[in-house]
């Protein structure tokens, strides 16, 4: 099979498929966001953030990303939406208000498109 | 010989486990999704399998993408759950069969279905959150059974596709009914159906794919094995593509099925939430 007839580029507008491509460039991200798993891994990262990013050797953009708790930029940067789960969790942000930031909306708002689609 | 009785599958969803603990089975939100699984109750009081296959996607507990197994196979003598990052309560271990696990390790590597074996794996909300919907009160549930956790890769294309999913319960089906014990088994397919967490089409349901879905799965799985993985993220969500999880379930419950119970409510979180129960014939 010639690779040209993979479909792993298909274009899905608002969406970033997670393939190897982007695991390689979130891998430092993505390891980091699971660490937080672990309660003593959380505690350690609120201590010191900046610390903890060293640690596990965040480049600038997955670093300006996290301070700014920008989920589209961390996706971006190659962060895998399950372990940016983890991330969102220290700061108590529901998927609503993920899905809310990340749509540009309230998460009022968010909750409500979500009832809407109950009613198709 | 054991024998699979029949197939269950639903959402996953971990909000689920916190509404179980706090009881909000007559919230108005909550209720027509709770109202699903009564008749399940009763079907499994009834039949009282021994033992529980339950297939789950991890979300980034048991495995990371260091080592990401597309298809892998719990092995031990019991599986505990962990916080996830969200404080999530730990839960009793569950209790495992390792020896029907490797049983059907040796029967589906025979089978040419190569697949990682763990001998110890943390389960998440995917495992966890439907043994509490099916067994309430879990561990002090006597008819609880002991539990198979199968996990397949949603986490990181490429994913297997509808195909192969479907072909690996046909190949458990067949380690399954080649077990010496008289056992009954139950096959979970948990996860989906329709959502999508990330990125600017974050909060995407699809009623009408995921109507066409629970039905083929009942009369015509193969039919479902023409969709591609790239349109199964289009038409399900990202996420929707636990669908995998289901056509895994379908394929270890024989040609043809009975439909007992079907249950579908927009939205539970983010998702739509599918709930069926199918008996086997054969």
């Amino acid at each position: 099979m010639e690779l040209a007839e993979f479909d792993h580029h298909a274009d899905i507008p608002g969406t970033t498929i997670f393939d190897g491509r982007m695991a390689m460039k979130g891998y430092a991200l993505n390891k980091m966001c699971y660490s937080f798993n672990a309660a003593e891994a959380r505690a350690e990262y609120l201590r010191d953030p900046e610390a903890y990013f060293d640690k596990f050797g965040l480049n600038d953009e997955q670093k300006a990303a996290c301070r700014a708790k920008n989920v589209l930029a961390m996706i971006a940067a190659g962060g895998n939406i399950y372990y940016l789960a983890k991330f969102a969790g220290i700061y108590k942000l529901s998927v609503q208000d993920v899905g809310a930031q990340q749509t540009g909306v309230t998460t009022e708002e968010f909750k409500q498109k979500l009832l809407d689609a109950g009613k198709k | 010989m054991a024998r699979i009785i029949g197939g269950i599958t639903t959402s996953h969803i971990p909000a689920v486990g916190n509404a179980i603990a706090q009881g909000l089975f007559e919230d108005p939100y909550w209720k027509p999704f709770f109202d699903g699984y009564p008749p399940v109750h009763e079907w499994l009081a009834k039949n009282k399998p021994d033992v529980v296959i339950n297939i789950y996607n991890d979300h980034g507990l048991g495995f990371f993408l260091d080592k990401m197994p597309t298809f892998a196979i719990g092995a031990a003598h019991e599986y505990r759950n962990e916080d996830e990052g969200w404080g999530i309560p730990q839960l009793p271990p569950f209790p495992g069969a390792p020896e029907l696990s490797w049983h059907i390790i040796e029967g589906m590597v025979a089978d040419e279905f190569d697949i990682t074996s763990c001998q110890e794996l943390a389960v998440d909300h995917g495992f966890t959150v439907p043994m509490q919907l099916f067994w309430p009160g879990l561990t002090d549930n006597p008819d609880m059974p002991p539990a198979i956790p199968i996990s397949a890769n949603t986490v990181q294309h490429p994913i297997p596709t509808l195909n192969r999913a479907l072909a690996f319960g046909r190949s458990l089906r067949r380690a399954v009914l080649s077990y010496p014990k008289d056992l009954k088994v139950v096959v979970l397919g948990t996860g989906g159906l329709s959502h999508q967490l990330d990125g600017e089409r974050a909060g995407f349901i699809n009623r009408e794919f995921d109507e066409y879905c629970m039905d083929k799965i009942v009369t015509d799985p193969d039919a479902l094995t023409k969709i591609s993985r790239m349109e199964l993220v289009e038409k399900a969500g990202a996420q929707g593509t636990e669908f995998l999880m289901w056509m895994m379930m379908r394929g270890a419950l024989g040609d043809k099925v009975n439909l007992l119970h079907s249950n579908y409510h927009i939205p539970i979180s983010n998702t739509g939430a599918g709930t069926m129960l199918l008996e086997c014939v054969d």
